[in-house]
């Protein structure tokens, strides 16, 4: 870790305003290691963005956050409350201030779109089925898809399915949103429209927000603060400006997108194909 | 090496399993009582229950009053020798009762439900909807097990008690049209046959037989991996695995009923 994620621990004095706290979380699967030593804290009303290429950790550490995934050490507290160890009755109260939108949306497919929206409604309040079918439109309004409440999801396209992904996670009014690669198989017209989706929701709801994606030009758009993660390390904490400026031969090959070195010398490579003589095969 | 890896792959897989079920148990017998929200999803049971039971009526029909016909007429041939041919009503009664219409029932569910359990939890799993579920706070094993569970249960044996009609009326069909025997008192030989105790025991047996399926079944699809590759895959093991265990439980079962008689 550098100095600048030393310098976004000193923000741990206002702990009022900090949703997500991650002290030094560690993860393997058997001897290999996914997460190592990572911390950070989310503030209230941010977008954080979790960046990072594939095999970064960067799903597993979402996956974390969302209590899908038990880490094999350190801690995560959401909203003040301790998440490690807890059993799946007390991430309850948890999850109802939470939403998650996933990579492809998600959606129920024995569901139409309003039926997805207004699952959350029906299971967990007593609203009755008028009420929910006004948030149900509301909610799809916010989306962009008014009116789409009596398709079936495989009438949508992707972006479509995402965005009634979002609808479904914004149906209980959570207090924060995870979004898994949300700009991941969309055209940019679509990736950029869900861009301004995240950026409404901050604004207008004051939600916080974070986000797994390794799209650099989502990035640039949306992130208040990022953390970059190399092969389950936090390389670096802080505004995209800062983390830029880090010194670091994988994050500036990251920022610069140069690809990793090859077999470029046709002498060596040559030697390489023929290692062994061909006798092995 | 080999062989100390495959056991100790199925002794955790074995695990697993029984993990699930005691989950399942759990979300059907005291859940409900104890948990908010928790009670039995009884609309997702009716449309499993039709689509593992109303829409199997027909094929499980023709299927059993063809192996009525087929096993009257086989104890036909053999019975004739003895000039018992009279018998053959109390053949089929006992043979379907007991052990065809069960087994028969089971075979065909397992292979038209058992296998689309896996298949549809399964890529429920690839599509990331049982992960959305939990983050929602929604259980799966609650959400998309227990119902199927519980609609399976009662589907079995329900289309069971149809296998074992349609048996004896395809056995009685077969002997007044081809042995030309009188259909009353073909009818008044079946009635003799039947006994209660049998049918009660075909029943507790496809009961069985439903718990296995479905769980085979739930369990396949949960733990299915490798994309749609890996879903096709467990849901034709899911369909093997169900069968083999049918036909393992129904011998431990025909043989605890036969020591303990």
């Amino acid at each position: 870790m550098n100095e600048i994620a030393q310098s976004g621990e000193a923000t741990s004095e206002h702990i009022g305003d900090v949703v997500i706290d991650v002290r030094n979380l560690d993860t393997h699967y058997g001897a290999r290691k996914i997460l190592d030593d990572v911390s950070f804290e989310v503030e209230k009303g941010e977008i954080f963005v979790i960046l990072g290429g594939s095999g970064s950790g960067k799903s597993t550490l979402l996956r974390h956050l969302i209590g899908l995934h038990i880490p094999s050490s350190g801690s995560i507290r959401i909203f003040g409350k301790e998440t490690a160890g807890i059993d799946e009755e007390e991430w309850q109260p948890l999850r109802r201030r939470m939403g998650v939108l996933f990579q492809g949306g998600a959606l129920f497919n024995s569901l139409t779109v309003g039926g997805n929206v207004a699952l959350p409604l029906r299971e967990y309040t007593d609203l009755p089925e008028s009420t929910i079918g006004i948030q149900v439109r509301l909610k799809l309004g916010q989306v962009g898809l008014a009116g789409f409440e009596n398709l079936m999801p495989d009438q949508l396209s992707g972006g479509m399915k995402k965005r009634a992904g979002l609808a479904r996670a914004i149906a209980m009014d959570p207090e924060v949103l995870f979004f898994d690669e949300p700009s991941a198989g969309l055209d940019p017209i679509a990736g950029a429209g869900l861009d301004e989706l995240i950026l409404q929701l901050r604004d207008t709801f004051g939600m916080t927000i974070v986000v797994v994606t390794h799209e650099m030009e989502s990035v640039k758009r949306i992130a208040d603060r990022v953390i970059m993660l190399f092969q389950g390390e936090a390389e670096a904490v802080g505004t995209l400006d800062e983390v830029k400026k880090v010194d670091h031969p994988k994050v500036q090959q990251f920022f610069e997108r140069t690809p990793d070195k090859g077999h470029t010398d046709p002498a060596e490579y040559l030697e390489y194909l023929t290692a062994g003589g061909g006798r092995e095969f | 090496m080999t062989l100390g890896r495959v056991t100790i792959h199925a002794v955790s897989a074995i695990h697993q399993a029984a993990g699930l079920a005691r989950e399942v148990a759990y979300w059907t017998f005291i859940a409900p009582w104890t948990r908010e929200r928790s009670g039995i999803r009884w609309e997702s049971v009716i449309h499993q229950g039709v689509r593992i039971g109303w829409d199997a009526i027909f094929i499980v029909a023709v299927i059993t009053f063809f192996v009525g016909m087929i096993s009257a007429l086989q104890s036909a041939s053999l019975l004739r020798q003895f000039g018992q041919l009279l018998l053959m009503a109390n053949a089929v009664a006992l043979s379907m009762t007991r052990e065809l219409g069960p087994l028969l029932t089971a075979i065909i569910v397992a292979g038209r439900s058992g296998s689309a359990f896996t298949a549809e939890i399964g890529s429920m799993k690839m599509a990331e909807e049982v992960d959305a579920l939990t983050a929602m706070g929604l259980n799966p094993v609650h959400f998309l097990m227990v119902p199927r569970v519980v609609a399976m249960v009662i589907a079995v044996p329900t289309l069971t008690l149809i296998a074992d009609f349609m048996g004896i009326f395809g056995g009685w069909l077969l002997a007044v049209s081809v042995v030309d025997l009188g259909s009353l008192q073909y009818i008044r030989h079946t009635i003799g046959a039947i006994d209660m105790g049998d049918v009660m025991r075909g029943l507790t047996k496809s009961f069985i037989f439903g718990c296995l399926i479905a769980m085979t079944g739930c369990y396949l699809g949960i733990q299915a991996e490798g994309g749609s590759e890996g879903v096709g895959r467990s849901t034709t093991n899911s369909v093997v695995i169900s069968i083999f265990l049918i036909v393992l439980a129904n011998l431990a079962f025909t043989a605890f009923f036969y020591m303990v008689e």
